[in-house]
């Protein structure tokens, strides 16, 4: 066990390291959450400094434009993007993340090109129609049903929750080939053009009060067959492809930015005064800060060895304790932010010189963590089955 | 001994649950603070129940459990605290509060200010503040004022205020936790993955009796409190009350979080109510002093 840099890693952390220091004062200001087109034009542009750069695709093999780093590499590279404070993913989050790297194990020839140059330029931007109304923790019961007509598929049906539906350009989309097999046997993935007539994207308020997601309806619509990615009926193992990948890396940077935030409300603690006092001369208050402190150094290492393992083929059980065990923190964090906060939490803009704006409306955005990719009682299940292999609950 | 709501106590809280039911149920909270309703909570005897019928705040418990269940926004506690001083809706302006804020000055009358120094009563017109332009809870206006304003006495002492506001803050939070677990087993047993109801799970339904068990156990506490300040020979009111806030502070903001676990991704979205349900126990957490505040109050007392 060695937790430090190789020479190899440390030259690329500092080759990083510059280029961001130069890079990222020069970006414009974020555009406000509300902001779809704003926000667009600014994840893909970024997008497209990191490709001209060579740091798009980090993990993606040189083969498909990647640059084929080591699961280390692309580590220090969240790691540091996340740390100088640079744009998140975004938007692109589905085509870097799920539909790319399953068109590059998946995929044809003919499809990987079409795809994955744009990806990685930012130029295309993915979503994922996976979920339904009545198909949710149970994904498998799907019911979008297509049916092929000649050379296309004629989809009809209705997909629920789609992130960033609203900018994509094109949606990997699950639908049912045949509805009298086995639920997860039925199941094909398809690639579809959200300009697709017969399409329609009816945006979801959030709880937050803005949308970040859409239900999506399909009237006749009609998807070539080309646009298939793996055999017809075989889309629940494509799926299980995707979701590899989901529940590896997607954690990284928010532990990175945990850990910041630990600091930073150690930080305000010792700013806020209230009738009680200063809140970091509170003992119990300080060391709850502590022990969240504990829990997402522990969470970074815990990615650590999940790196490690996924650099070794080494099946591990990081991914499921990672995802449950962090966005419980998370929303223990915030909800602790709340207790330092006092009063202020109140306020979704900042309000008497705090970050107030940031820590309320993250500490709602953090109730969807533990629903979002797998509910945490999903995680659990998968723990006490897959792993422990406890005996499933009968109905 | 008898612990438990008298018939005519029962009858009270259901009158006041009937009017509720019908007259603000569910679908109408996303219009904020209703005139209408508040006439009729007036009219009800709500706010005047000790100075008109001449009952407690055991009785006052109950009804503020279902002005909370059913999340009546306005400025419900400073009307109740000052019946029979001042007409109108009162807000409370709690004046050790950083930021200095308060809640409802648009349609109050009257803001009651509780300042250790000395409460008084001010004209709401006469109180000028700068509102927030995203209040956690979307349907209780909030502003933040530079100083607190200056105002008449009433007389009333403040540690009795401050204890009365947290035991009716407190029924609020537990008529929320309430709704909530109503809310969270009805989808459950509603709502189908796997063929069969959520409910069925036992992560899920381990989910719904903890809500149950949060909000028995607050509501024990609130009544235990309501009785002795009520009766001040039958225990003591100030740490019954600091517990009861805590519990109730607890259940209501747990429970929320439950409620929209409970729901899934419909948990996480504007049109399903939880969520106003859940701003509002965040909001009243921290009014009337919050759970750390009343942890130290009841910590003095050991
Ligand atoms: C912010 C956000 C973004 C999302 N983005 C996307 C997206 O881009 N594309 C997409 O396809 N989907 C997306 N989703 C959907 C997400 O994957 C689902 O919400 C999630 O899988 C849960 O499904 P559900 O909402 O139907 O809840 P349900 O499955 O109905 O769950 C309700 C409750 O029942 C529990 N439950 C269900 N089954 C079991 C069981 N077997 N054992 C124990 N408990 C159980 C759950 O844990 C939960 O508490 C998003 C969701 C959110 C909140």
């Amino acid at each position: 066990m060695d937790l430090r840099d190789s020479a190899a890693e440390r030259a690329f952390r500092t080759e990083l390291r510059d280029w961001l220091a130069k890079t990222l004062p020069a970006l414009g200001p974020k555009p406000h959450h509300t902001d779809w087109p704003g926000r667009r034009r600014y994840d893909t542009a970024w997008q497209r400094q990191l490709f001209d750069a060579g740091y798009a695709g980090i993990n993606w093999p040189t083969e498909y434009g990647g640059r084929g780093a080591t699961p280390t590499e692309h580590l220090i590279f969240l790691e540091e993007t996340e740390r100088a404070g640079a744009p998140y993913v975004g938007v692109n989050f589905v085509g870097l993340l799920h539909a790319g790297p399953t068109i590059a194990t998946e995929g044809t020839p003919e499809q990987k090109a079409a795809h994955l140059p744009k990806i990685l330029t930012g130029e295309e931007i993915w979503c994922q129609g996976f979920s339904e109304p009545s198909a949710g923790s149970d994904l498998a019961s799907m019911r979008t049903r297509a049916v092929r007509d000649g050379d296309h598929y004629v989809v009809n049906g209705h997909k629920i929750w789609t992130s960033h539906a609203e900018v994509a350009d094109y949606c990997e989309l699950l639908v049912r080939t045949d509805p009298d097999a086995p639920k997860h046997k039925g199941i094909t993935w398809l690639m579809m053009a959200m300009d697709s007539p017969g399409l329609e994207v009816r945006p979801l308020n959030t709880l937050l009060g803005s949308s970040e997601f859409s239900e999506v309806f399909f009237d006749n619509v009609r998807i070539p067959v080309s646009n298939r990615v793996g055999e017809e009926n075989d889309g629940w193992r494509v799926t299980m492809v995707t979701l590899s990948f989901e529940r590896g890396t997607a954690w990284v940077d928010q532990i990175v930015d945990s850990v910041r935030l630990v600091a930073d409300l150690a930080a305000i603690a010792k700013k806020v005064t209230t009738h009680a006092g200063v809140a970091w001369e509170d003992r119990g208050l300080r060391r709850d800060i502590a022990h969240l402190g504990a829990e997402f150094d522990a969470l970074w290492a815990l990615t650590k060895r999940g790196v490690t393992e996924a650099g070794s083929g080494v099946p591990g059980a990081s991914a499921s304790v990672l995802k449950l065990r962090y966005t419980e923190a998370r929303q223990r964090l915030m909800d602790l932010g709340a207790r330092v906060l006092d009063r202020a939490a109140v306020s979704r803009t900042d309000i008497a010189g705090l970050p107030t704006g940031e820590w309320t409306t993250e500490r709602l955005n953090s109730l969807s963590y533990t629903i979002a990719a797998g509910t945490s009682q999903i995680q659990r299940n998968i723990i006490g089955e897959r792993i422990l292999g406890l005996p499933k609950e009968r109905g | 001994m008898y612990f438990l709501p008298t018939d005519e106590q029962r009858e009270l809280q259901r009158g006041v649950r009937e009017v509720l039911d019908s007259a603000f149920p569910l679908e109408k909270l996303p219009g904020g603070f209703d005139a209408v309703v508040w006439s009729t909570l007036v009219e009800t005897g709500v706010f005047s129940l000790r100075t008109e019928l001449e009952l407690g705040l055991v009785e006052a418990a109950l009804v503020f459990e279902e002005l909370g269940r059913a999340a009546v926004p306005g400025p419900l506690v400073g009307t109740f605290l000052v019946a029979g001083h001042a007409d109108g809706a009162t807000t409370v302006l709690e004046a050790r509060l950083t930021p200095l804020t308060v809640a409802h000055l648009d349609v109050a009358t009257s803001v009651l200010v509780l300042d250790s120094g000395g409460s008084r009563l001010a004209t709401a017109s006469d109180v000028s503040g700068v509102p927030l332009p995203e209040p956690i809870d979307p349907l209780t206006p909030l502003h933040e004022l530079a100083a607190a304003p200056t105002g008449s006495s009433i007389g009333l002492d403040y540690t009795r205020l401050m204890n009365e506001g947290a035991l009716l803050t407190g029924a609020l939070q537990v008529g929320l936790a309430a709704r909530l677990t109503e809310l969270a087993v009805a989808y459950a047993k509603s709502r189908e993955q796997f063929d069969r109801p959520i409910g069925s799970f036992q992560a899920v339904k381990h989910i719904c009796a903890d809500m149950f068990v949060r909000t028995e156990l607050a509501r024990a506490s609130l009544h235990s409190a309501a009785v002795m300040l009520d009766d001040p020979e039958a225990g003591d009111g100030a740490r019954a009350v600091a517990g009861a806030k805590l519990l109730a502070d607890e259940a209501a903001t747990l429970n929320s979080r439950g409620c929209t676990q409970v729901h899934g991704g419909m948990g996480f979205t504007w049109e399903v109510p939880v969520h106003y349900l859940l701003k509002r126990a965040w909001l009243q957490a921290t009014e009337f002093g919050t759970a750390d505040d009343h942890a130290e109050a009841l910590a003095a007392l050991l």
